[in-house]
């Protein structure tokens, strides 16, 4: 395929391994913060090809993981409405609730269906006019504008049965929040695809005021090798700054269009992160001028107060604190097929990264 | 989630492409992308173009890998 294969090169993958072996001193940690990411790494076995000094830990770039308990059980109880559909992206189906998940509410008879592109609700809501379409909105910057582009769309066509959930969050409140929590990190490696959005301005804090180096990476192993050599001889050098690597697709200044649609649609609000808490102006909120296309200002159900569940350490391993084999839970009573914890559930979740290529 | 995957535009209809992955066509919608043609490849991501990709940056990156592993000690 081209633009992957390419970047697929065994020759190339070692050449930057040796330069990596070469000049790498320190001992550094480096955090993945894209789930995209952590699949890529242990998918072509990279971790194997870097020099002991330099540590990977993955972040909390999985918008099924770090989606709140509240969320998913306010989806339950919408679901559960006579006369609604609920529309959703496939990961987030098999999330657990606090006493239940989609697929099994989708069992019992809710009207819940899985689809590929947002603008799919629209078209359900429109051959469905008797009935009221929510869309559980869920993802980063990359996600975030499909959703506002679906929202001005109804807009313009005057559909009134189509409404959004959102638990959209952003990144750079969260990258933030780790490195005043204390969490040890030296350098990110930046998610590509929430950067060929919102370009690379987000991040100059981190390098300026923060001192860690930002290198935004493609998702091939020569553009995630090549954005680990390129922090570690920041970092090396002392020159910690913002660079792109994956130049191919992320431009400095990102896509104004998704920029324009999503301040349009949203504003910033605090929003509550799995296992890491509330995170202030993390999440994305519908405007007013929107809300009638808000589900939360449409839909007036009570959610009871939510719990995660007993012995799982998400919260931990979405800071980078833990790995999955420090859970009691991984790989016995938490497996993908029958998860305990958001992060065993997306395919890109920690755990369930780690789950399948365990050796 | 934030998964995209080049695709290569085959025709434009309004704010809609065609697009193609090793052969298998897909719709995308081009509500977040101006300038877009046939012969271009895009990032596609749940069924929208997100960005295009920049066919000269791409073949940059890799001559500049290219050439450091053809110069390199005992390489033939």
């Amino acid at each position: 395929m081209k633009y992957v294969d390419e970047y697929r090169k065994k020759e190339l993958i070692l050449s930057v391994s040796e330069k990596l072996k070469a000049i790498s001193k320190k001992e550094i940690v480096l955090m993945e913060v894209c789930g995209g990411h952590t699949m890529a790494i242990h998918r072509f076995g990279l971790n194997s090809l870097l020099p002991a000094t330099i540590k990977l830990v993955s972040g909390p770039g999985c918008p099924v993981c770090v989606s709140s308990q509240h969320f998913i059980d306010t989806a339950m109880a919408y679901s559960k409405l006579p006369g609604v559909i609920i529309t959703t992206y496939g990961d987030l189906i098999r999330v657990p609730g606090s006493s239940t998940s989609l697929e099994k509410e989708r069992a019992n008879g809710s009207d819940i269906r899985i689809i590929y592109s947002v603008l799919e609700s629209l078209e359900i809501a429109k051959a469905n006019p008797d009935k009221k379409v929510v869309f559980l909105g869920i993802g980063f910057e990359t996600t975030a504008p499909l959703t506002a582009a679906a929202i001005l769309q109804a807009k313009k066509e005057a559909i009134a049965n189509f409404f959004v959930l959102s638990a959209h969050k952003i990144m750079p409140p969260v990258m933030k929040a780790l490195v005043s929590e204390g969490v040890k990190i030296d350098g990110f490696i930046a998610p590509g695809h929430v950067s060929a959005i919102t370009g690379t301005a987000i991040y100059n804090d981190l390098a300026t005021t923060c001192g860690l180096g930002v290198v935004v990476a493609g998702f091939e192993p020569v553009d995630m090798m090549q954005s680990i050599l390129m922090l570690t001889s920041q970092i090396e050098s002392g020159k910690p700054a913002v660079e792109i690597q994956y130049q191919r697709v992320v431009q400095p200044e990102g896509n104004k269009i998704a920029q324009n649609m999503l301040s349009e649609v949203f504003e910033f609000r605090d929003d509550r992160w799995r296992g890491l808490g509330i995170i202030p102006k993390s999440g994305l909120n519908i405007r007013d001028g929107l809300s009638s296309y808000d589900a939360e200002v449409q839909f007036n159900v009570s959610v009871p107060e939510s719990t995660e569940p007993k012995g799982c350490i998400c919260g931990q391993i979405l800071r980078g604190l833990k790995t999955p084999v420090d859970c009691g839970l991984f790989g016995k009573k938490c497996t993908p097929s029958d998860p305990v914890g958001a992060c065993m559930v997306s395919g890109e979740g920690t755990c369930a990264t780690y789950y399948k290529y365990r050796s | 989630m934030c998964l995209a995957i080049p695709a290569k535009v085959i025709s434009i209809d309004g704010s809609s492409a065609l697009v193609s992955i090793e052969d298998v066509e897909y719709k995308a919608s081009l509500l977040l992308l101006n300038d877009v043609k046939p012969g271009d490849f895009v990032m596609l991501h749940a069924g929208f173009a997100i960005q295009k990709v920049d066919a000269e940056e791409a073949a940059y990156t890799l001559q500049l890998l290219n050439d450091e592993e053809k110069h390199r000690p005992g390489s033939v």
